[in-house]
């Protein structure tokens, strides 16, 4: 069971973004999918209150928005840290020693993987492969490759964040 | 070796690769700063263009000068002056950024005569790292879209279908049915509307050939899906990807939309009857919708659960009508065997596999990347001489073939057939083509652990067998790499995987315990090491291993206790250095970090090494510089 995230946005707010989201689409079932990512670009996460309107605007069950929504890894129930950092658990990268990167990674940022720095910075995700294995173990923060990781290149690649704090 | 060949005055076009390997590696800053410096030298015949992937990820970034196909290896921002000045303006290439043969160490100037890329076939990828992706005119330039014409000039929808089955394609995201036959039975089925659907949601850990396919010559796909499409009556065609490859997803839609541009998609494509329209749908992140009843759910907007077949999809697929699914190197091969004909294709590869095969190479291998090779090569062939062999000296131990359903082959199936049928027969399969090499160094019961902690999160949860048999067997895994397995574990492993096997309506489950009973079948040893002796025999899983500090090579130097992440390794200057084994979590930094010429720490597994407890003085003379081994 997946709960929904408490947050303080208004039905209007979603609303109001949403009207704009539901202008290109026409209201068929099989516009569900591409909703959901769509709705989710918008908020960094899926709203409970924006799912509701989803359900109305398909005349669907909210709950077949939820099971849709929990049965894809992409979309989320939780706000999003500002940065997404993307581990790769590939099969090239596993054998070349992600998951010595992968602990580091979480030491570093001091949360596990699926979790949010306090300070809505990083989320820290794992991914099946990102299909870039020649250069494993990959991680990607945003658009960003990075490549043949080492637990030591990790603060490397936080950068200044490390430094900061 | 070919000789150099004279270069012409100023007319060259200078490609870098813009795969994803290469961007890491800043390939759209070199890009630019070459543009940049082309400009300012006044060479007005040289142009600077990107192409997709190369496949020769290792060797990155890479740029290749046409048209002599003189290639250079690891580029970075600072060689674009001398390229530039040597190269584009003088006609002297630069040769400390050719390729380098790791066996002979010779510099090798034309990418034609690199092993990696002579010894390939290339079909599926004959275009990638030769063309812009995202210029449909160079495609048309290297004869794209010629098929799609002949095709609806002069082919009736038999036509098609006959030369497809006599060139015997057999679907290559891993079932190996023949394409032809498919679309047959699409054709015949009865409906008003058909769909097409091209299956892009490459989700194998561990590949990235559809990926590439997409990014390098996304051209290619459509044209063979169009031609399908025709062959089968269908007016609606879907390309379903992975939302995780945004590059492949907008070099797609910007070929869609060139295409349509070019009248070869839309209304009455080159004049003749025959309509058709491509949607982009995205994958939301779920393995399981790579099976075409999942994936036809995902697009209908559903959860992607597998429904069973019969029906199947060529006479009830999407919305209940008849749709063809064909993956992305099917159809990419479809306008070369429309070009060349059946014969020509059916006459490579081996009698039931035909043609050729991409695979993702990748793990412990020295030429990691995009290989294409006929149907029936030997796996020695393709790991020593096209992959280079195993980095660093190691042995080698296993090859995955496959992704996670596949199996692990030891050394003995090197000189195995790479094909449908073989691979099979050895446990494993051909799988969609990811290919990932273990060496010695991989611990074979954590590799099934891995593969079932992969395929057990992405269960959808229909099946019995699938869902709660994938979750025991990851359980007792788990168990043996903690070093806590029981003698019975690998008979209950054996008997689940095959009951889950059994039981499971979809090939996830069906195939998710190839990976454990392939390991059980040829390194149960290793298995048997685990449980009865508590020992990792490739020193990797965490709790059966331990790190010394060795009191008679340590020299007290500190750096070990300087980078340990968890500051359990005490000593002092000039004093030996010792790990307290209780609080250590076995990451091996101090081993990585414990300088060559001391060499004083060891990793072992099933046995304790007899040190100090407490750090003590540093006896060990400084070893001289000779008498390091």
């Amino acid at each position: 069971m997946v709960t929904l995230a408490k947050d303080n946005l208004t039905k209007a707010d979603v609303q109001d973004k949403l009207k704009e989201i539901f202008s290109h689409y026409t209201g068929d079932r099989q516009e569900l999918i591409p909703l959901l990512q769509e709705t989710q670009e918008k908020f960094r996460y899926l709203p409970a209150a924006a799912m509701r309107e989803i359900a109305r605007f398909l005349h669907i069950p909210e709950s077949t928005v939820y099971g849709v929504s929990t049965f894809y890894a992409q979309f989320k129930l939780t706000p999003l840290g500002k940065r997404i950092i993307r581990m790769c658990r590939g099969t090239a990268c596993h054998v070349r020693g992600a998951s010595k990167v992968l602990a580091e990674m979480e030491k570093q940022l001091g949360i596990k993987a699926g979790e949010t720095t306090e300070d809505m910075e990083y989320t820290l995700e794992t991914i099946a492969c990102i299909g870039a294995c020649a250069l494993a173990p990959t991680m990607t923060i945003e658009n960003e490759t990075y490549g043949k990781m080492t637990p030591k290149k990790v603060a490397e690649v936080l950068g200044d964040r490390s430094k900061a704090s | 070796m070919t000789e150099a060949k004279p270069v012409k005055d100023n007319q060259h076009t200078i490609y870098i690769c813009q795969g994803t390997g290469c961007v890491s590696g800043k390939s759209l800053e070199i890009t630019e700063a070459l543009s940049r410096a082309v400009a300012e030298t006044g060479l007005s015949g040289v142009k600077v263009d990107f192409t997709g992937c190369h496949g020769f990820c290792e060797q990155g970034p890479l740029a290749i000068v046409e048209p002599e196909g003189i290639f250079y290896t690891h580029v970075t921002i600072a060689d674009v002056p001398e390229i530039v000045a040597s190269h584009l303006r003088d006609g002297k290439p630069v040769e400390r950024l050719f390729y380098k043969d790791p066996v002979t160490s010779q510099a090798i100037m034309y990418h034609n005569d690199i092993k990696f890329y002579s010894m390939q076939q290339r079909i599926i990828l004959r275009n990638i790292g030769h063309i812009n992706p995202e210029r449909i005119e160079d495609y048309i330039a290297v004869g794209g879209y010629k098929s799609l014409r002949k095709v609806l000039k002069g082919m009736t929808q038999e036509q098609v279908i006959d030369e497809l089955k006599r060139s015997g394609l057999r679907g290559r995201g891993g079932a190996g049915f023949s394409t032809g036959t498919k679309w047959e039975f699409c054709r015949n089925a009865k409906g008003d509307q058909k769909y097409m659907i091209c299956n892009a949601d490459e989700g194998d850990p561990g590949a990235f050939m559809d990926r590439s396919t997409m990014e390098g010559d996304p051209c290619t796909v459509l044209e063979g899906m169009t031609i399908a499409a025709y062959a089968i009556g269908a007016s609606e065609g879907y390309i379903y990807i992975r939302a995780e490859y945004p590059l492949a997803v907008k070099r797609v839609r910007l070929a869609l939309k060139q295409a349509e541009g070019k009248g070869f998609l839309g209304k009455n494509i080159l004049g003749s009857n025959f309509s058709l329209n491509i949607h982009v749908k995205e994958g939301a992140g779920a393995f399981v919708c790579g099976e075409e009843t999942a994936l036809m759910a995902s697009i209908e907007g559903k959860r992607g659960m597998p429904r069973s077949r019969p029906p199947f999809p060529a006479t009830s697929g999407l919305w209940g009508k008849p749709t063809t699914i064909n993956n992305v190197k099917s159809l990419a091969t479809v306008p070369v065997i429309i070009a060349k004909g059946a014969d020509w294709y059916a006459g490579i590869g081996t009698e039931k596999s035909k043609g050729t095969c991409v695979f993702a190479l990748t793990g412990k291998i020295a030429n990691s990347g995009l290989i294409e090779v006929p149907m029936g090569i030997k796996l020695r062939k393709i790991i020593y001489e096209i992959g280079g062999g195993i980095p660093g000296g190691k042995k080698f131990k296993a090859v995955q073939t496959g992704g996670p359903s596949g199996g692990c082959l030891p050394e003995n199936y090197l000189d195995q057939s790479v094909d449908y049928e073989s691979l099979t027969a050895a446990g494993s399969m051909m799988g969609s083509g990811g290919m990932v090499v273990m060496d010695e160094e991989t611990c074979m019961v954590d590799v099934a652990r891995y593969f079932l902690s992969f395929t057990q999160a992405e269960s959808c949860g229909k099946c019995v067998p699938c869902r709660v048999g994938t979750k025991q067997m990851l359980d007792i895994l788990e168990r043996i790499c903690r070093g806590e397995g029981r003698p019975e574990d690998t008979d209950l492993l054996q008997k689940l995987g095959e009951q889950i096997k059994a039981g499971s309506l979809c090939a996830l489950g069906q195939t998710a315990p190839n990976p454990v009973l392939t390991t059980l079948r040829y390194f149960r040893d290793e298995y048997k090491a685990h449980i009865e002796e508590k020992r990792c025999p490739a020193k990797v899983c965490p709790k059966l291993i331990s790190f010394y500090i060795l009191p008679d090579k340590c020299q007290g130097c500190g750096i070990c206790a300087r980078e340990c992440p968890t500051q359990v390794i005490v000593g002092g200057k000039r004093m030996v250095h010792v790990i307290n084994q209780d609080k250590c979590v076995k990451c091996g930094t101090c081993l990585d970090a414990c300088p060559a010429r001391f060499s004083a720490i060891v990793k072992v597994s099933g046995e304790t090494v007899d040190v100090p407890s407490e750090p003590t003085p540093v006896k060990a003379e400084k070893p001289k510089a000779s008498a390091t081994a």
